[in-house]
């Protein structure tokens, strides 16, 4: 993350932090998928999808390519019509309602703007399908072109426009009939890097400016985290978890979902004991016992994995106090330098090969960790998410 | 870098040449024959015109032949109806011809792009398959079916849908409908060319926007296929302004198409000179649609 992209979220997240409709019982979600499922002959896109998203959200769908983001997508835009299930908006179910009269608008991932129109048509299109005003259309345009700062742009054609600047009038067309829900399927996927950074904030503004609900499809975990208020992760046409991002990084529900999102350890284990608060594990791979919090409902025997985020894991070069859990020797197999920290790769004597961070918080340590060093890994209970699925 | 660009460049000047040499050698030079005839005068003689191009007196030679042409033949030709009324009813069925091409046309090509991709090739080759047969073969078949005791009438009358034979062979209508089975497939090649490459998610975002589709139709398939639109139409009307074969076998006696007209100055009147005539002022006026359509060309490149 650069220093622009790790600045903005702050600065927004004291406006949103009130903002959590899914946690309010009497909030009545905008977008509901009931069980939604879609088959292409013997291939299931999505499958049995429940999904409630509330007004105002900026809502992501991720994960893998071909796990059915698109395709859900596609029902709620009306292009597809689901196998099983139904799909409510604002309390209407949507079941025969073609796209041409849904209230959602989609910005395609490849634009779709219309070549033979200029700038000020394409992002008029919408407006005169509804028969509004010259004058009004004239407005809107105008309002919808100063939004995405394209101003000044109404007499070129798409060709005449660079791929960022294309995109941006995608994002005004779809904008122009101020839509209940935009639908954005991979939008800054042709955008490099950098400017797919800055975009990322010009949309989390504009969403703010406009109030609209966002449905952003994406497969890029950092940009989903970036711009939502909450996260679908799907796997095989399925939703794996819902929650806001920091939830989905600090409480992951499954390996699937832990490993999808950011980096982490999975340590195979096997509970031994169980009281109020915590559990007590055994793990073939580790010397010591583990301990986690766990609210979750496991008992003794059961198989599990403990999710440990490499950050939260110390390295030690002396053994961290007297310690008998969580604490495990190995030997630096390798150090990955990442400039604001370290990735510590260390070999257990079984063979596991655990990923610690350490930050580099002085230019120079007085007793740097280098490769072949036997050090102590060790961590706290409240570090490690007990994985049950 | 420029030493590469200014080598690429001739090879570019010298692939451009190729068209250029083509055209200098099969069009412009007969061309030009053709207009120096069509400005000489008619005499009984092989060949049928004078002056002849006489190289053996020198420059005093070619600049006496010149000197000899004028604009007689084109008199003539402009001030008889016939020649004119043969222009105007060749421009005039061209015209009805293509515009019933491209209604019937239009709908072919697209159906053929909305078709399974597999079975594309196969329409293509469909649209193609009557070029396998001769093309006099196909208009002489047409006569069999148009003929008063002909397949159709045979047929309308056994279904009792009339009583009495239509009279079908022989009119411009006979004509019109030869030309619209000949040059259907020049309509829905270049239609099919342009439906097939239009992007579908427009059509999509069309729909999104809130155009349902027969207006996302004529809002965005239509205004697209608009290259398609002009190179079918051209291809088909400027071929059937000056087309001789089809009027000969399926128009009347009161059917003045040019081609026609054109054939019966050379071959029974045996006048090279008036027919040349004739020939030259049929290119200019079918000039004017192609100028027509370089400057739309021309605008739609300015646009960009
Ligand atoms: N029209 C279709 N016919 C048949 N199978 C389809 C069709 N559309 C999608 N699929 C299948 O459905 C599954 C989900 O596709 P979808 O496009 O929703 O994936 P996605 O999550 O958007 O992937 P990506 O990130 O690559 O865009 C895939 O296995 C795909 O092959
Ligand atoms: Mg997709």
């Amino acid at each position: 993350m650069d220093v622009q992209a790790g600045k903005q979220p702050k600065m927004l997240a004291t406006a949103r932090r009130e903002f959590a409709p899914w946690k309010d019982k009497a909030a009545s979600p905008l977008i509901r998928f009931e069980r939604v499922s879609k088959r292409y002959g013997g291939v299931t896109a999505v499958d049995g999808v429940s999904l409630d998203i509330y007004p105002g959200e900026f809502f992501a769908l991720l994960g893998p390519s071909g796990c059915g983001k698109t395709t859900l997508m596609r029902m709620l835009a009306g292009f597809e019509e689901p196998s099983e299930g139904r799909v409510w908006l604002a309390g209407r179910d949507l079941a025969g309602v073609p796209p041409y009269r849904r209230p959602v608008n989609m910005m395609f991932q490849s634009y779709a703007l219309f070549p033979h129109m200029t700038v000020f048509d394409n992002v008029a299109f919408g407006l005169k399908q509804d028969g509004a005003p010259k004058g009004e259309i004239a407005s809107t345009v105008a309002e919808m072109l100063k939004l995405v700062n394209l101003t000044g742009y109404e007499r070129r054609k798409p060709d005449q426009l660079s791929g960022g600047q294309r995109q941006r009038v995608a994002l005004a067309r779809s904008l122009a009939k101020r839509p209940k829900v935009l639908l954005l399927d991979e939008p800054l996927a042709a955008l490099d890097k950098k400017l797919r950074g800055q975009t990322q904030f010009e949309l989390m503004d504009l969403q703010a400016k406009v109030g609209t609900t966002f449905l952003i499809v994406t497969h890029d975990q950092e940009e989903a985290m970036t711009v939502a208020d909450r996260i679908a992760v799907m796997d095989h046409g399925r939703i794996a978890q819902v929650d806001t991002p920091a939830d989905l990084y600090e409480k992951p529900a499954t390996r699937y979902v832990a490993e999808f999102v950011g980096d982490v350890n999975l340590i195979e284990a096997k509970v031994v004991s169980r009281d109020a608060n915590s559990v007590l594990m055994q793990s073939e791979a580790m010397s010591a016992p583990l301990r986690a919090i766990c609210e979750g409902d496991v008992s003794p025997g059961q198989q599990v994995a403990l999710a440990l985020r490499p950050e939260k894991i110390r390295v030690t070069l002396r053994k961290p106090g007297e310690a008998l859990e969580n604490c495990v020797r190995g030997t630096v197999s390798d150090i990955a330098y990442l400039g604001d920290l370290s990735i510590y790769h260390v070999r257990l004597e079984s063979g596991l090969i655990l990923k610690a961070a350490r930050p580099n918080i002085t230019r120079f340590t007085e007793q740097p960790i280098t490769w072949e060093d036997k050090v102590y890994l060790s961590w706290a209970p409240e570090a490690g998410v007990v994985l049950v699925k | 870098m420029s030493v590469h660009s200014a080598r690429s460049g001739t090879g570019r000047k010298l692939v451009l040449l190729v068209p250029y040499l083509w055209l200098t050698f099969f069009f412009l030079i007969p061309f030009l024959i053709v207009l120096k005839i069509s400005l000489s005068d008619d005499v009984t003689a092989q060949p049928p015109y004078v002056p002849v191009l006489d190289f053996s007196r020198g420059f005093e030679g070619v600049r006496g032949t010149i000197a000899a042409l004028d604009f007689e033949n084109y008199r003539l030709v402009l001030g008889d109806s016939l020649y004119l009324d043969s222009y105007l009813q060749s421009l005039l069925i061209a015209a009805v011809s293509t515009f019933i091409l491209l209604l019937i046309g239009y709908p072919v090509a697209y159906a053929m792009t909305r078709a399974p991709l597999g079975w594309r090739p196969i329409l293509l080759m469909l649209v193609i398959l009557p070029f396998w047969t001769s093309f006099l073969i196909r208009v002489y078949a047409w006569m069999g079916i148009l003929a008063r005791d002909g397949l159709l009438n045979q047929a309308l009358i056994g279904l009792r849908v009339i009583d009495e034979p239509l009279e079908i062979l022989a009119t411009n209508g006979a004509v019109i409908l030869g030309i619209v089975y000949s040059y259907l497939p020049f309509m829905v090649l270049p239609l099919y060319a342009a439906l097939e490459k239009q992007d579908h998610s427009l059509l999509e975002a069309a729909a999104d926007l809130g155009s349902p589709p027969w207006k996302s139709f004529w809002q965005v398939t239509v205004p697209l296929s608009k290259p398609g639109i002009v190179a079918g139409c051209l291809l088909c009307f400027i071929p059937a302004v000056g087309e001789f074969v089809i009027p000969d076998l399926l128009g009347g006696s009161d059917t003045l198409m040019i081609g026609k007209t054109l054939w019966t100055e050379f071959s029974s009147n045996r006048s090279w000179t008036v027919s040349s005539a004739i020939a030259v002022l049929l290119l200019m006026v079918l000039m004017i649609p192609i100028l027509f359509y370089q400057r739309i060309q021309a605008r739609n490149l300015e646009a960009r």
